[in-house]
């Protein structure tokens, strides 16, 4: 771990961050990193004082209004004509959406 | 167009457009001249499409010279934040990631909009993919606050809060996921309302958290604010998360005081950190309140300190998913740098994404990623939703006590631009006063209450239990009725 | 060194609806038009909402109940994220720790009758398809989105598989059960079925020590011989590699192999730089949703019956050999549903399974077409008509076999109505027109019989007869037929011996 910006030591360190960079498929050059780093440091280390709160017996609430069983008829909608499903595409061409080869095998 | 004024709030416009004392095209000429005028001092806007503006309002004028009966908002100008799409109009949510991206398909809202015949009048600023204080965020532009040109508008809906602030248009459509409409509306001396999570369908809104963002109204008015929530809530089968229930009719009793109403107040809301003039013009409020009968209860609301952590956990790890669909496959960016003989998949999508997204979006998707990774979700995000439902059995107890609570809308008036631009954790602590109502899906809004010594305005949240938006915005209106704050204008 | 082969499978069925599991798009295999089956959902377009599809739902509640599962009475849908061109959102929809279904089994008959087998299912959950990559040689790869957001069951068997012919059994049983629900059309070629193995090896050595080989996944395979050929070879590949490198389960991780189905051989996956961490986390976008065990008892009650107990039943009921009972069944839903109504009209459980078996498959893979096809020439109401016309004497075999090929020809019109009353009364209205029924006049043929003894030429053949050799009337049968055309070959050849013993 590299360093602490402030006296106690971080939980995300440069290496870390480099890392979930990685895993968020985020390209961070070296400066920005330097930049960056830090800053989440300061925001983690803010965000741990949840650990304080007694949680014992408490369900995890994952919506802001809960309810269930929200469903929907399986009747078809109108669907995009593929021009307007491929107009915002970086690449296509005319049928498919472009990507560079992908090698993923062998 | 007649010599006289036009008429400046929506209610008045679109009962004038309904009398026929002028039409749609007249106020939305009105409109584009003011953009024209002030938006290059204020740039509120970042795509005004001068013909499409001008079509919606001959089509109101059409559907009038027809006999047609008029909607809710006939001829009535509406900026619409840079997140909710439009067909064929650009949402690029002030990023490069998608400053080509032009939807196929229309926002619910923006259907409804139509529906009830307002007149969509550009595209109005923000923080990249909502996530900011302060507009500065915008990877096209940094919002002025109209009030004070060196001085943010507050965000992440700042263009939408200084284009009504400034007079270009009398509403306009923002989104809140931790205080996006009520910090700026706040800090530009207009009224915010962040309704109820689900009283709005988010179908074609931009996510930014899933479970906290909600689509309000931005108005100089207590009634425009109602009668813009008015034509946009109701359920839409295409949001699973909308709510089916009745919308009552928010302007029929207005005007009517609440007899009996019970203001809660809680102490730790008025604590450190708090600017004093703020404090004091909130705590004045209060006693307005009083005045006009209504009793003020002490509440308790032991968790809302922690929301800005909690907030701070859950809207990233949110964020970080929603995003990630931004890797310039089928949409957004992609880099001319990738190198296809010698880079792999991976580094095509971080170059894509490495180059579209701006720094704070960096920030809050790395942040979110990590708060979910294997080994850390159950310390950073389990954890979170559990203080999250502490945070909301906080504000059922309250609601038992008061009908609404007061406190600051914000910890301080306008901040300066590039003030809190390289301390993240500073800028968030901005939201501590309106997160909370995001954590429990309650409604709550924000409207004028003072100024400080500097002239710049200070807001007043309210915030009331789930779907009492009727019960919120008559006590706004109590507020209001009482109070010429909301009449000043920028200069 | 004593070898068990240990292997459980990963199966992804497509389910069966209109629509995705999340839109309104429609849900059809059609590659030959890319990017037309979707919507703003199905491409994952910025501000655009899930809402879950309640037929699939409840399709994934009733591939539980054929799998003998628990279902959940409150499940959830979870994000799981990872970076790929066919995932349009970058991640996927799925079930993490609350799948919808869980701890069944499904029974299978092993290989050369070896009796029945239990296989556990731990879980069978809900998740949305991915859109397709197609890799070109040379240029970029083309993205096709049709099959993006179809629904999924994905079936988890516990690794209670021994052998290759255990697998195919467990898919073979399993794709039957599905495609009789109605729940999966399992068209392997389409891709609605597909398949990852895990498979290693439990050794014990001669010094009664045991060890377990590192354990590999089998991506994606849609054929149930490539699956059968993959274990074989890997079974192989994993004792050769253990007594060269020594390598157990302890020493390496899992690793992913694809199988290459021309060489018949496995070959590793490029390995990920990082595991794998997909960051599930409940989508905030979706409800939970909850049922009743009332409401699993309803969709329960409409699921029909199951092709085990169809077979068992067409044994103990119809008394159909265990041979023809699983011939028939194995056809599928529709085909044994053809067999019921054919066995109905004609009143002859037996007859009918061997028309079913023989002529009408024999006809059906002849014509190359499917069982819709065949049925608009030849409905069972007809068939079973002309099989009852058999039974009651009315037809000979060989006549009603002319007149079957008729109807399969398109020389008669189908149309006979839509009871089985009305059919056979149009079977024998054509017949009759043929002039195929069997002539039931004694008289007629009488007086053919007498004609026939009375010629020298078959002196012989009464004599031969007459001394104990009845299969020397065959010539005379024929010439008795030849004068009275339509009758009953038996029925000649009893009135036949009968003649000439009396006289």
């Amino acid at each position: 771990m590299d360093a602490a910006p402030k006296s106690d030591a971080p939980k995300v360190g440069r290496d870390d961050v480099a890392k979930i960079a990685r895993l968020a498929r985020l390209r961070l050059e070296e400066d920005e990193l330097d930049r960056i780093w830090p800053q989440l440091a300061k925001i983690v280390g803010y965000v741990e004082q949840l650990a304080e709160v007694d949680t014992d017996g408490v369900e995890p609430m994952a919506h802001a209004v809960e309810r269930t069983n929200v469903l929907r008829d399986d009747v078809p909608v109108e669907m995009l004509p593929r021009d307007k499903a491929l107009a915002n595409a970086p690449k296509n061409d005319g049928k498919y959406f472009l990507v560079p080869q992908i090698i993923d095998a062998e | 167009m007649s010599g006289s004024a036009l008429p400046t709030t929506a209610v008045e416009i679109t009962a004038a457009v309904k009398a026929g004392d002028v039409t749609a095209v007249e106020t939305a000429e009105a409109a584009l001249a003011a953009i024209e005028a002030g938006d290059g001092d204020v740039a509120a806007f970042v795509h005004v499409d001068r013909d499409a503006v001008l079509g919606h309002a001959t089509r109101v004028d059409a559907k009038r010279a027809a006999g047609e009966r008029l909607g809710p908002l006939a001829g009535v100008p509406v900026a619409i934040k840079d997140l909710i799409c439009e067909e064929g109009q650009p949402c690029t949510c002030s990023s490069k990631m998608l400053a080509d991206f032009r939807p196929p398909y229309s926002a619910h809202v923006s259907d409804l909009l139509l529906a009830a015949d307002a007149v969509p009048t550009g595209r109005a600023n923000m923080d990249e993919f909502a996530m900011g204080s302060s507009t500065e965020n915008s990877a096209v532009k940094t919002t002025k606050n109209p009030w004070d040109l060196e001085r943010a508008p507050g965000g992440s809906s700042g263009g939408s809060a200084a284009a009504v602030a400034a007079g270009f248009t009398p509403l306009a459509v923002g989104t809140d996921t931790g205080g996006s409409i009520r910090q700026p509306a706040a800090f530009c001396g207009i009224t915010g309302l962040k309704p109820t999570y689900g009283r709005v369908s988010r179908y074609g809104l931009v996510a930014f958290a899933s479970s906290l963002d909600q689509i309000g109204p931005m108005a100089t008015t207590v009634a425009d604010a109602a009668l813009m929530l008015q034509a946009i809530a109701g359920h839409d089968a295409r949001d699973a998360t909308c709510l089916d229930e009745p919308v009552p009719d928010y302007l029929a009793s207005l005007d009517e005081p609440l007899t009996g109403l019970r203001v809660g107040v809680c102490r730790e809301h008025f604590v450190e950190g708090l600017d004093a003039e703020v404090s004091k013009a909130v705590l004045e409020a209060v006693e307005v309140y009083k005045s006009l009968g209504a009793e003020v209860v002490d509440v308790d609301l032991p968790h809302s300190k922690y929301s800005v952590a909690t907030y701070y956990i859950i809207a990233p790890s949110e964020a970080s998913s929603n995003l990630a669909r931004y890797d310039g496959v089928h949409y957004g960016h992609r880099s001319e740098k990738f190198d296809p003989q010698n880079e792999d998949l991976v580094t095509f999508y971080e170059r894509n994404r490495g180059e579209g997204f701006g720094d704070e979006v960096k920030r809050r998707i790395l942040l979110g990623t990590f708060t979910l990774s294997a080994g850390y979700s159950d310390q950073y995000y389990n954890q979170s939703l559990k203080v999250r439902r502490l945070i909301k059995r906080d504000f059922v107890a309250a609601f038992e006590k008061c009908d609404v609570i007061a406190s600051p809308a914000t910890p301080t008036a306008a901040f300066k631009i590039g003030e809190l631009v390289d301390d993240p954790l500073a800028m968030y602590l901005n939201d501590m006063y309106t997160i909370a109502a995001n954590m429990a899906g309650i409604p709550a809004l924000s409207l004028p209450c003072g100024f400080t010594a500097g002239g710049l305005p200070i807001g007043l949240q309210l915030s009331a239990g789930l779907l009492a938006e009727e019960k919120l915005l008559r006590a706004a209106r109590m507020y209001e009725a009482a109070t010429d704050w909301h009449t000043r204008r920028p200069a | 060194m004593k070898t068990t082969t240990i292997i459980g499978l990963e199966v992804h069925v497509q389910l069966l609806t209109e629509t995705k599991l999340f839109s309104g798009a429609i849900n059809k295999f059609a590659p030959e038009a890319p990017n037309t089956h979707v919507d703003p959902v199905t491409l994952g377009l910025p501000g655009t909402l899930p809402v879950m599809n309640r037929k699939a739902y409840e399709l994934a509640v009733k591939v539980g109940l054929a799998l003998n599962c628990d279902i959940a009475p409150f499940t959830k849908w979870d994000r799981k994220q990872y970076y790929y061109p066919d995932l349009p959102k970058a991640y996927q929809i799925s079930q993490y720790d609350l799948p919808l279904c869980h701890d069944g089994y499904l029974e299978i008959d092993l290989p050369d009758g070896g009796g029945q087998k239990r296989i556990g299912i731990i879980r069978a959950h809900l998740e949305e398809d991915a859109g397709k990559n197609m890799h070109a040689a040379g240029g970029d790869s083309r993205v096709d989105l049709n099959r993006a957001g179809t629904p999924l069951s994905e079936i988890v068997s516990e690794p209670d598989i021994r052998s290759a012919a255990e697998a195919k059994a467990y898919l073979q049983e399993l794709k039957l059960l599905m495609s009789y629900l109605g729940v999966s059309d399992c068209n392997m070629q389409e891709g609605s079925l597909r398949c990852d193995v895990n498979i290693n090896l439990h050794l014990e050595k001669e010094d009664g020590k045991k060890v377990a080989t590192p354990i590999v996944e089998i991506k994606n395979m849609n054929s149930f011989n490539g699956v059968e050929a993959a274990i074989l070879y890997e079974e192989k590949r994993q004792l050769e590699a253990f007594e060269k490198t020594g390598k157990t389960i302890d020493d390496a991780p899992k690793a992913t192999r694809g199988f290459d189905l021309d060489r018949g051989v496995t070959y590793p996956m490029r390995e990920k730089e990082e595991a794998a961490d997909y960051r599930y986390f409940p989508d905030p976008d979706l409800t939970p949703v909850t049922i009743t065990d009332a409401e699993v008892e309803t969709i329960r009650a409409t699921m029909g019956e199951f092709p085990a107990d169809r077979r068992s039943r067409f044994v103990a009921a119809l008394e159909l050999s265990a041979y023809d009972a699983g011939v028939i069944i194995d056809q599928g839903v529709a085909f044994a549903d053809y067999f019921e109504e054919v066995h109905r009209a004609c009143g002859d459980p037996k007859r009918a399974a061997n028309w079913c078996t023989q002529d009408v498959l024999r006809d059906m893979n002849e014509r190359g077409e499917g069982l819709v096809a065949f049925s608009a020439a030849v409905p069972a109401s007809v068939l079973g008509g002309l099989l009852r016309l058999i039974g009651d004497g009315d037809l000979t075999t060989a006549a009603a076999r002319d007149e079957y090929a008729k109807y399969l020809g398109g020389d008669y019109e189908t149309a006979g109505g839509t009871t089985p009353e009305d059919a056979l009364a149009h079977v024998r209205a054509n017949a009759e027109a043929a002039g195929a029924l069997t002539v039931k006049d004694t008289g007629a043929l009488e007086a053919a019989i007498a004609a026939v003894l009375d010629k020298p030429s078959s002196d012989k053949a009464i004599e031969a007869v007459k001394g104990g050799k009845q299969q020397a009337v065959g010539p005379l049968i024929g010439q008795v037929m030849k004068e009275v055309k339509g009758a009953d070959p038996k029925t000649v050849r009893e009135m036949l011996i009968a003649a000439i013993e009396a006289c």
